[in-house]
């Protein structure tokens, strides 16, 4: 007997807040999680994402607001009854139960008869790879073992939303990203609506249908990963999900086009329509659209110039990554590295371009 | 063929030594003990007929049941009063919890013997509370009467065992156990039935059993509330009124040291294997809540009533060492500072032995403790672990049988140039009272030990100090708060311990404070002045503790204040 595939339901969250005293963790939180997606909740520590997670399982003070399973208003249900099943970052384990004892508990507290019990603990452990291990201890498993025996532990239950705390966070780098796959490869076969919360926002780009990025209790933004990557919302979101060069200015008109003009000193073409004339905006670049080249060196078409020093410089294998001052502001570049070609050394007078289509024009 | 390395051969010398020590001292007394118990008293052959001449004689069968009676009566009584302090403090945000874990070191404070007949003098039948009871409630309780009271006294004493090991199980399991049973569907009561009370067991079990323990070897406490037909006072009174040639004595002695075997034999096997602690970093303990006006109260209310029962010892003893008259009525007739000045006139020789003797005996133990932890766990020497074992072994062997096994092995030894058998030398008390305090000595520095990382010593040996050097200059400073810890235990301990000691005292001017008291108990008259000895024993206990809380304290706010470790963010988004 295989473990059932789910239609797969709908979570959506409703306005939903919450205090710990004075402390205001979630502030009005509105999502909608399609069926069958994985969504990841990303964000710094104490941005709120476990709190959000916690509360869409049941625990922690009760929120303001609503969070409804295709329609139905779960909010008010102790966690017992919701049939939303957590990971815990911990794997909370129960130490006194073997493995088998552990994927059984939820079963058991079902009334679910023992042989079907029995068929369906077999199946969850084979499903993770586990199948000759249900007689041992949680204490006599590695790290990557006792993750899986609490992922059977929560599926075999037959969840209506599989919520993920952090659950690669105490494996070793290689761990994790197997780890990761398995996840992905089981909530795809499953078909489970499942909700990730991490704080790596790789781990986030990889996994994730769509994300959430939270900061001090509020979304930030909320999209693929792709889509936030390079259309961020807001400074935030910029620098969360990547290194951003961000210069603060405002918007020119010049020489027939606009012209974002930093307060640092460099100008920059813009495209046109990108904004309207004296806006105050920051310009947000990525260090790999920018490219590096001799000063008074041609940089190609269509490029914004800006001109500058070499102020520090760090190999990296892949790329070489220059700090470079450009007026008041430090820019990062990163410049992809061959066999042979020239490293620029500090104090070298250097000139950048960007084209204007990698110039993301944020609210300051 | 063992070989020791040359540089071991420091240690090695050091640990045969010890070795050598723990073998007369307590492998052998204890052997003798358990071979006489299986020799025929005529022919000297190996029988059992001794234990069944035991097993025959009615007051022996009736001792035997008491005393299982009492001290299984003592862990049931023992866990009324701990189960709901452990579960408040751990289970509600409630503000006593500090408080009632500081009773915790109340049973090393004073041993129950001290406050027996004080205890009478409160719940016995003519007692404070029962004749309060009487004239307004028209009955009374009899928490005094026979068997009652050893099970009373000894149980108000011994639950703190209880509720700090079951307050540090409770305290070990981790929130996120709790909340995968309910996020797996398991609601109050089976969460509770199915996770929180089997993660708590062992630790319940373990206490219970350390108050099994301690209660079936008592000796004070009965001998003082005057009930004979148990197996302590039995062996006490057979070895001290017939001699140390009857065997019933060492009988009882092999049925004491089985019974503390079994006891802890159970408290292993309930922690074994069983490192429950599942605390995460940032997390920790059960889900608390607050509580309701109404429940608070009823907490308080039930923590203070237990409060004041654990103090009632203290409270009595203190009212009698004051009291002129006491004698059916509530409070002493009047108060008086004479018996303080009785005793210090004339009885000061007590007070003098006992620091001597304490002070020696916490030296003895925390040199050979250190020396101990040091030689097994530092060392690759062969079959140190012995030295643990033999060490340890002490636990399981009561007071009593401790000071049968020296009658018998010493009293034929005579020392040079003082011209007595060791049996009956004053030295021969500090040397029980250290066997006896050895192990949690050890335990003391072993845990001190482990705090002490391996690459410090490494590093001075590299920049050349010798083991010895090693050991003096980097060791043995840094391990100096837990070294001043397992003094001030095995002193502490040591200067109220009975049980050895009633049988070893020869004359009275060798006699300690705990014999002073029992010596004071027996007369009514006595009982003033006794009390003023128990609570001078109290002082001495509680300064000694006062001034090793100071000293460790002080050393480590020095080593905080040396190194800023770097704190780990704590993970709480």
């Amino acid at each position: 007997m295989a473990l059932n595939q789910t239609s797969g339901v709908t979570v959506t969250v409703d306005n939903l807040s919450l205090s710990f005293g004075k402390t205001e963790v979630l502030k009005g939180v509105n999502l909608e999680i399609k069926p069958g997606e994985l969504f990841t909740f990303l964000g710094p520590s104490g941005s709120g994402k476990s709190t959000l997670l916690r509360s869409i399982a049941g625990f922690g003070p009760r929120p303001g607001g609503r969070i409804l399973i295709d329609g139905d208003d779960i909010a008010g249900l102790a966690p017992w009854d919701r049939n939303v099943g957590m990971v815990f970052q911990s794997y909370a384990l129960w130490p006194h139960m073997t493995v088998r004892k552990n994927v059984a508990f939820g079963l058991e507290e079902r009334k679910v008869p023992a042989r079907e019990i029995a068929e369906r603990v077999d199946a969850a452990l084979d499903l993770v790879g586990l199948a000759a291990y249900g007689d041992r201890r949680p204490s006599q498993l590695s790290g990557g073992q006792q993750q899986r025996v609490a992922l059977a532990r929560t599926i075999v239950v037959e969840p209506r939303v599989l919520l993920l705390d952090e659950p690669l966070s105490n494996l070793d780098a290689n761990l994790r990203v197997q780890m990761r796959r398995e996840i992905h490869d089981l909530q795809r076969k499953l078909n489970l609506t499942t909700i990730f919360v991490t704080h790596d926002q790789e781990e986030a780009n990889t996994i994730s249908d769509r994300m959430a990025v939270l900061d001090q209790g509020v979304i930030q933004q909320t999209g693929t990963p792709l889509d936030l990557y390079d259309n961020p919302a807001n400074r935030f979101v910029a620098s969360f999900l990547g290194t951003a060069n961000l210069l603060e200015g405002r918007i020119e008109a010049g020489d027939g086009g606009l012209w974002f003009a930093a307060d640092a000193g460099p100008r920059l073409r813009l495209t046109p329509g990108a904004g309207a004339t004296g806006d105050r905006v920051a310009a947000m670049m990525r260090p790999q659209n920018l490219m590096i080249g001799d000063a008074g060196g041609a940089l190609g078409e269509a490029v914004a110039v800006l001109e500058g020093t070499v102020e520090m410089l760090e190999f990296l294998g892949t790329i070489v990554r220059y700090a470079v001052r450009v007026g008041g502001a430090s820019m990062l570049v990163d410049e992809t590295h061959r066999v042979g070609r020239a490293v620029h050394a500090v104090g070298d007078n250097v000139r950048l371009g960007v084209e204007a289509a990698d110039i993301r024009l944020l609210p300051a | 063929m063992i070989t020791v390395p040359r540089s071991h051969w420091g240690p090695a010398a050091v640990a045969l030594s010890l070795a050598l020590f723990l073998i007369v001292f307590l492998v052998v007394p204890v052997a003798k003990v358990i071979y006489v118990a299986f020799q025929d008293p005529n022919t000297g052959a190996l029988t059992l007929i001794n234990f069944v001449d035991f097993f025959n004689t009615s007051l022996f069968q009736e001792s035997f049941f008491n005393s299982f009676y009492v001290a299984s009566m003592s862990v049931v009584l023992a866990s009324v009063f701990a189960l709901p302090l452990a579960y408040f403090t751990t289970r509600f945000n409630f503000g006593g919890a500090l408080l009632i874990q500081t009773l915790g070191v109340i049973p090393l404070i004073m041993p129950p013997f001290v406050g027996a007949v004080a205890m009478v003098l409160l719940f016995g039948q003519n007692g404070s509370i029962n004749l309060l009871l009487d004239e307004y409630l028209g009955f009374t309780i009899p928490f005094m009467e026979g068997l009652n009271g050893v099970i009373f006294v000894e149980s108000v004493h011994y639950f703190p065992f209880i509720l700090i090991n079951l307050s540090a199980a409770l305290n070990n399991i981790d929130r996120s156990m709790e909340e995968a049973a309910q996020n797996l569907g398991a609601s109050r009561g089976r969460l509770f039935r199915r996770i929180v009370f089997p993660l708590a067991m062992p630790g319940y079990v373990a206490g219970a059993s350390l108050v099994f323990l301690k209660v079936f070897d008592d000796l004070g406490t009965p001998l003082l509330l005057n009930i004979n037909n148990m197996l302590a006072p039995q062996a006490y009174l057979r070895i001290s009124s017939i001699g140390i040639s009857d065997p019933m004595g060492y009988v009882i002695s092999v049925i004491l040291v089985a019974f503390s075997l079994l006891a802890l034999w159970t408290s292993f096997l309930a922690l074994r294997g069983k490192d429950y602690a599942t605390v995460q970093k940032g997390g920790g303990g059960l889900m608390k809540r607050d509580l309701a006006g109404w429940e608070k109260a009823g907490c308080y209310g039930v923590v203070i009533l237990i409060l004041l029962l654990v103090l009632s010892p203290h409270i009595a003893l203190a009212l009698l060492s004051f009291g002129t008259v006491w004698s059916f009525s509530p409070l002493p007739d009047a108060y008086t500072a004479q018996h303080y000045v009785d005793v210090v006139s004339t009885s000061s020789v007590y007070i003098t032995n006992t620091l001597l003797y304490a002070g020696l005996a916490a030296g003895i133990d925390v040199v050979f403790g250190t020396a101990i932890a040091y030689v097994v766990w530092r060392t690759g020497l062969p079959w140190r672990k012995l030295l643990d074992y033999m060490a340890m072994g002490a636990v399981a062997i009561p007071g009593v049988v401790l000071g049968i096994g020296y009658l018998r092995t010493f009293y034929q030894f005579d020392v040079p140039f003082i011209d007595k058998p060791l049996a009956s030398w004053w030295v021969i008390i500090v040397i029980a009272l250290a066997i006896r305090r050895l192990p949690y000595a050890l335990r003391a520095c072993v845990a001190a030990l482990q705090q002490v990382s391996v690459m410090l010593e490494e590093a001075a040996e590299n920049l050349g100090a010798t083991k010895s050097r090693t050991v003096r200059r980097i060791v043995v400073p840094l391990m100096t708060g837990g070294i001043v810890a397992g003094f001030v235990t095995s002193f502490a301990t040591a200067s109220v311990e009975l049980s050895a000691t009633i049988m070893l005292v020869s004359q009275e001017s060798d006699a300690p404070l705990a014999y002073g008291i029992y010596e004071f108990m027996q007369s009514a008259s006595g009982r003033g002045p006794g009390a003023a000895l128990g609570i001078i024993a109290v002082l001495i206990i509680g300064i000694a503790t006062y001034l090793s809380h100071r000293i460790i304290d002080k050393k480590e706010t020095e080593r905080a204040s040396q190194q800023t470790a770097p704190q780990e963010k704590v993970q709480g988004a």
